[in-house]
């Protein structure tokens, strides 16, 4: 695969639901800028797990903050992303805990699987994998994260059964 | 006497996820006979325990809560619990989360009380979804029983207590830089002074601990501080603490033990060698220790002893590595976690751990040059100790006990021009 596929959906508008869970969310906190995290994780939720810039946008005029300051706070966090995702996201984690029980057969068998490398998404838009940094489960290395869930114990064949069980 | 789990007695018990399952093991005791006391009295019993800090640096609780200033009773003023657990290695907060949520309620609230916080904050790293749910899941019925609330428990307090999820970076487990994230800032830490307790969150008086310290507070009013003060190696390393032993061991997992256990017997509890494999080194509290190797295999695990023996407790992280690992390798993977999580603030910091991570990758690949363990000791001589937070000091631990503690491991490399350690390949026939 040589290029990033077409976004698989934008941002499609605050919903009622979602504006009613900002303005919880504001009653928590004593500025509206301390609800930047959580709005950010919705914009993300409702696009597909990504920020396209109209997200970042959204969010920047629904909490009355500069746009520039909400691309900073995005830039800064590994778990907002400014590509598109697949549909499942994985995440590997390469520690040490996990490097040494075997984490690197688990990223080969993932690139032999899915055929893309890393943060890229398959053609099909169903996956995209990465390599990351602890992920408080060391006693059940190695292990992956498969969207929210933690996947542990793992191995090759493993890995192999829980891709065919991603839609 | 034999040892008995307190933190850890609701694991597996399913029960105790619900208000009234924790309550049958005594739940909310604490709190409810904390309500009686005087603030002052409680913070007196917590400083009396000897409690230190569970998050990494072991500064003793109560006296934190004491440098809460109570002068005007208007001031708002919050509690931050730090459930970001992000040091590699850990993983002991998320079983309190995940299997008895309303120990760790309990503590914030006593906490809350005692330093007059009005809200808590439990910020949580924004991968552990499965605790969020559950801990949030657990204040709504504390809500619903008006444990929390505007009149807690009819004591006249009122008490909030929210779950904020972090989104990614290890840096917002450094207090000051997690402060900044909580505002919905970039996670960069403060300069101190001044310290949270003075100008903490939203430019309050902040109370800043970690999952597991707070998890203890319930048990030291319930049963005292003396009998806390019992379990332990001395009057500065107190209680029981939770050790989570990850790596090359058979029966890797969060244990508790009496703090200042040793490591041999941890290992032993934990099932020895992984596959009978022989030791060769151990980081006793998490990737920012630097590395012991298993000469001291009979080290006191507390506080004062680990730091006696040039390393830390940390957050009680023990790794454990067989002699079929490379230390050159475990290193620069390492440096290579630090450097992705600098802050960039610092100049030594941020170039220090880029410089680090280069050398040891080349090393690793068989690269390296001589003289690149003196490179690396002067690198490591620049960003500690001049840094802005502790992680430029995280950084260095583990690269200095490499070129300390395994000098012939890096000549090595240089010499054969290649790793002399095998892979990882544990899955046979990729199975
Ligand atoms: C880079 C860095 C990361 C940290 N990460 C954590 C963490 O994930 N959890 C934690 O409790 N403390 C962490 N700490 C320690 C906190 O700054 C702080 O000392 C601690 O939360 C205080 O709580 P305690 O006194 O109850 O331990 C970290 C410190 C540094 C410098
Ligand atoms: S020492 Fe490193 S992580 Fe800490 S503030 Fe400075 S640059 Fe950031
Ligand atoms: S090192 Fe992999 S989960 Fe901690």
């Amino acid at each position: 695969m040589t290029e990033a596929p077409a976004p698989q959906t934008r941002f499609p508008g605050f919903t009622p639901e979602a504006r009613a869970q900002i303005d919880m969310l504001r009653t928590r906190y004593p500025t509206a800028e301390a609800v930047l995290l959580p709005a950010l994780y919705i914009a993300q939720r409702l696009s597909g797990g990504w920020l396209p810039d109209e997200a970042i946008q959204a969010v920047a005029a629904e909490l009355d903050l500069p746009e520039s300051k909400v691309y900073g706070v995005v830039t800064f966090y590994d778990l907002f992303h400014q590509k598109p995702v697949g549909r499942h996201r994985i995440r590997v984690c390469t520690n040490l805990s996990c490097q040494i029980r075997g984490s690197a057969e688990i990223m080969d068998t993932l690139r032999q699987e899915l055929g893309v490398g890393e943060e890229e998404v398959t053609p099909d838009g169903r996956c995209s994998y990465v390599h990351f940094e602890c992920l408080g489960s060391c006693d059940t290395a190695p292990m992956m994260m498969v969207d929210d869930d933690y996947r542990e114990n793992l191995t090759p064949n493993k890995v192999r059964d829980i891709l065919r069980g991603l839609k | 006497m034999a040892f008995e789990r307190v933190l850890t007695r609701n694991v597996g018990n399913r029960d105790a996820l619900t208000l009234e399952g924790y309550k049958k093991t005594g739940g909310y005791e604490a709190l409810s006979k904390a309500f009686k006391m005087e603030p002052g009295a409680v913070i007196e019993e917590v400083k009396k325990s000897g409690l230190r800090g569970r998050g990494g640096a072991g500064f003793p609780a109560g006296m934190k809560w004491g440098f809460i200033p109570q002068k005007d009773p208007n001031q708002p003023k919050y509690l931050v619990c730090n459930a970001d657990e992000s040091e590699p290695g850990t993983f002991k907060d998320r079983l309190h989360m995940e299997h008895d949520p309303h120990q760790l309620i309990e503590g914030c609230a006593i906490c809350c009380w005692a330093v007059h916080a009005e809200t808590c904050y439990i910020y949580i790293r924004g991968e552990y979804t499965k605790s969020a749910v559950i801990l949030e899941r657990a204040i709504k019925d504390a809500y619903d029983a008006r444990i929390l609330g505007d009149n807690a428990m009819g004591s006249g307090f009122k008490l909030n207590m929210y779950v904020h999820r972090g989104a990614g970076a290890y840096i917002c487990g450094e207090e000051t830089g997690m402060l900044e994230s909580l505002e919905g800032k970039r996670g960069q830490p403060r300069v101190k002074p001044p310290f949270p307790a003075v100008v903490g969150a939203f430019g309050a008086p902040t109370v800043i601990n970690n999952v597991e310290t707070l998890c203890n507070v319930p048990h030291i009013l319930n049963r005292g501080a003396d009998w806390f003060k019992s379990i332990g190696t001395d009057e500065r390393n107190t209680g029981p603490k939770l050790y989570a032993i990850s790596g090359h061991v058979e029966r890797p997992g969060t244990y508790e033990h009496p703090i200042g256990i040793t490591f041999r017997e941890m290992l032993e509890a934990a099932g020895g060698m992984w596959r009978q494999g022989n030791l060769k080194a151990f980081i006793p509290g998490g990737a920012s220790a630097p590395i012991l190797k298993a000469s001291e295999i009979d080290i006191k695990m507390d506080f004062d002893t680990v730091a006696k023996a040039g390393s830390m407790l940390g957050s009680a992280a023990v790794i454990v590595m067989d002699e079929t690992v490379c230390m050159v390798r475990s290193v620069a993977r390492l440096a290579k976690f630090f450097n992705h999580e600098s802050c960039g603030q610092c100049t030594p910091c941020r170039e220090g751990t880029n410089w680090m991570e280069l050398v040891l990758k080349r090393l690793e690949h068989g690269e390296g040059r001589e003289g690149d363990a003196m490179l690396l000791k002067s690198v490591a001589g620049n960003v500690g100790g001049n840094s802005l937070c502790a992680l430029g000091d995280a950084a260095v631990g583990p690269v200095k006990s490499l070129v300390e503690r395994f000098p012939e491991e890096i000549d090595a490399h240089v010499r054969e021009r290649r790793c002399p350690f095998p892979e990882y390949r544990y899955f046979k026939d990729g199975a």
